[in-house]
């Protein structure tokens, strides 16, 4: 499903607010390997997940993805294309349905895709006339799950992907990334509670 | 081209929805120009003389109503994250915002405008200056407010900043705005509907890197 | 991101310290001669009277406004292209100067204003670019004061900084005609008889270097106030 054989970051560095959070980071990612990030609080795992999805620019250091041709990608912009974003807000809108909502993501990332098997995916097929508003905050989550599946992008990024979410639920993002990575996607995924699958582990350490 | 639309369709519809800005833009412009003659006097000829000008400055004012969530609603529940990284990128996006700001604010009003122009008792001959120049002008104030609500996303009360931000830069719309309708009533051509015209189109064109590069530096805070 | 970025200020700390006293005394001499020149040197215009020594404040303060946000918005660009921490602080600097000095410029215009047209605010242009100006001014602080993070505050202002950059002279242009259209008076754009140009010439480089100084102390003030917060972030991060 993808172009992109692999993720490499080199020496990066991140300040906030005047304080450095981390230096020095190096690691790489092949197709198809999942990576779970791990770390205290302020450790810097959701500075490196927006530094990775190209919101947050690095003090120092390169994020370099490499293409089956090849092809070395060091844009930001160009690699934001590659990348599937699953952050703390759900980009859930109150007065828009489900279905609406995700109908409006396959058009925007145009992904053509059908609107009740994607809901149905993710458990969420009876709620689908339902507008955002009377979501619980699980429900959102699901809904952000669906329409990160139907992104296609090779690299997903997810911050705390479990949070809010019920047994049932976690299982399903576990099997989302299990099947992601089968197909040759990369998943890095920022946590605190173990994703339930066998995967590599990055520890993020307060400087 | 199909992601532009989807956006613009979206962002029309929450507009329209319940909650959304584009009845209470227009309510507004109404009320507001429905006070002028409470202050100044019911004096019809006076009214006539300077509704042009009522007109427009209560027009900007009602476009500027809905302009303080155009990003920041998108920015608190992380839509904005999405589209930074969508296939169109930001600057295509925030056009395409621009565009359905326009379309449920300064679209209606430009067409509520002539009801208004008749209680002011506006002149014929001021009639299709007026209705023309807001249809030219008022893209320019939410592209131009988009800058603003960019700027001002990530300040929780932004929308009592924005104005302050956005109405010096808009003066010279209002100026060939209104200028045009008096221009039309003195029974002269000034080439006002030039200059606005000018003007909007180099706002529409320009605003949209300016706003996303307003976007992109909240994203990274 | 102060921590990584101090280095350069330094420099900048060193030289404005040397540079700071002759532009002071460069200040003093030429204000000082100037305003010797206006009132004692200066006769009386035939027309205006000895109202027309408010144009030696009023001119180079109306000049220095305008200069401000040229030079804020020449540190904006270099901010936003460079990520230079030096040119925020700069641009940051010089707002406060040029809302100042525009002030100053619309006070003395109503002043001059009231004997010459018997009214303290007629709607010429200049008078109005400067109010719009004024505004400019205001919105760029208000927006710094806004956003608490310095780093997004310094890019949200630039961004504003560089679209008022472009939009001030079609400002101009549409007040220009518009006061044009109105059939209102520009006043301030009369010749200037020779005795009357050596105080101006006096005055206006007393204002600039007057600028240039309080300008320096704004930014070494500005600078001193983050290492100081630095200081205390490390202390604090035990």
């Amino acid at each position: 499903m993808t172009d992109i054989t692999s993720l490499e970051a080199a020496g990066l560095a991140c300040a906030r607010g005047g304080r450095p959070v981390f230096r020095d980071l190096d690691f790489r990612l092949e197709a198809g390997e999942a990576l779970s990030l791990e770390g205290p609080n302020g450790a810097g795992k959701t500075s490196l997940l927006r530094m990775l999805g190209s919101y947050l620019t690095p003090l120092t250091g390169t994020i370099t993805l490499t293409t089956k041709a090849g092809e070395q990608i060091t844009d930001a912009e160009e690699r934001g294309r590659q990348i599937g974003w699953l952050g703390h807000q759900d980009g859930v809108k109150p007065q828009l349905t489900t279905s609406e909502t995700l109908a409006f993501y396959a058009g925007y990332y145009g992904k053509p895709c059908d609107i009740p098997k994607a809901l149905e995916g993710v458990g969420l097929l009876r709620a689908r006339d339902l507008p955002g508003q009377y979501l619980s905050a699980g429900m959102k989550k699901r809904l952000a799950l669906a329409r990160l599946k139907l992104s296609g992008r090779p690299l997903w990024l997810l911050d705390e992907p479990l949070a809010a979410l019920d047994v049932n639920a976690k299982k399903l993002v576990a099997d989302m990334i299990t099947a992601h990575c089968a197909e040759g996607g990369m998943v890095i995924a920022a946590t605190h509670e173990s994703l339930g699958l066998d995967c590599r582990k990055l520890m993020l350490g307060a400087l | 081209m199909s992601s532009f639309y989807a956006l613009l369709a979206r962002d029309v519809r929450l507009a329209t929805r319940a909650g959304g800005g584009a009845m209470l833009a227009l309510a507004f412009f109404a009320a507001v120009a429905a006070l002028v003659p409470l202050g100044v006097g019911a004096d019809l000829k006076l009214l006539g003389r300077i509704a042009g000008g009522v007109l427009w400055v209560s027009a900007i004012l009602a476009a500027l109503l809905s302009l303080d969530r155009l990003f920041q609603a998108d920015f608190e529940d992380g839509s904005l994250d999405l589209m930074a990284i969508s296939p169109i990128g930001l600057e295509t996006s925030a056009f395409a915002k621009i565009v359905a700001h326009w379309l449920t604010t300064g679209l209606p009003l430009t067409l509520l405008s002539p009801l208004l122009a008749l209680l002011f008792n506006i002149p014929q001959p001021g009639y299709v200056p007026l209705i023309l120049s807001l249809a030219i002008g008022t893209p320019a104030a939410s592209a131009i407010g988009a800058v603003g609500a960019g700027l001002t996303m990530s300040v929780r009360r932004g929308g009592l900043i924005l104005p302050l931000l956005i109405l010096p830069l808009l003066a010279p719309a209002v100026i060939f705005g209104a200028g045009a309708v008096s221009a039309a009533l003195d029974g002269l051509a000034n080439g006002a509907m030039w200059l606005l015209s000018a003007f909007s189109l180099a706002a529409v064109v320009l605003s949209p890197f300016a706003a996303a590069a307003s976007v992109r530096l909240n994203l990274a805070g | 991101m102060n921590i990584f970025e101090l280095a350069n200020p330094k420099r900048f700390l060193a030289l404005s310290e040397k540079l700071l006293p002759w532009f002071w005394a460069a200040a003093v001499l030429t204000l000082a001669s100037g305003l010797y020149l206006t009132f004692f040197g200066v006769p009386p215009d035939y027309q205006q009277g000895t109202t027309v020594k408010i144009m030696f404040i009023h001119v180079p303060a109306a000049l220095v406004g305008e200069m401000a946000y040229g030079v804020m918005g020449v540190a904006s660009l270099l901010g936003l292209v460079n990520r230079h921490p030096l040119a925020d602080v700069a641009a940051k600097s010089a707002a406060p100067l040029g809302a100042l000095f525009t002030a100053l410029a619309l006070i003395t215009g109503s002043l001059w204003g009231k004997p010459m047209w018997g009214t303290y605010w007629v709607w010429d242009a200049r008078l109005t670019s400067f109010l719009i100006l004024f505004f400019l001014y205001l919105g760029y602080m208000a927006l710094w004061n806004a956003i608490e993070d310095e780093t997004r505050a310094a890019r949200a202002a630039a961004i504003l900084a560089l679209v008022g950059v472009v939009d001030l002279p079609i400002i101009y242009f549409s007040v220009q005609w518009w006061n044009t259209l109105h059939q209102g008076e520009s006043i301030f754009t009369g010749k200037i008889a020779p005795v009357f140009l050596w105080p101006l010439m006096l005055m206006m480089a007393g204002y600039v270097f007057l600028f240039g100084a309080l300008w320096m102390v704004r930014i070494r003030t500005e600078i001193l106030a983050r290492r100081a917060r630095a200081l205390q972030l490390q202390g604090g991060g035990l």
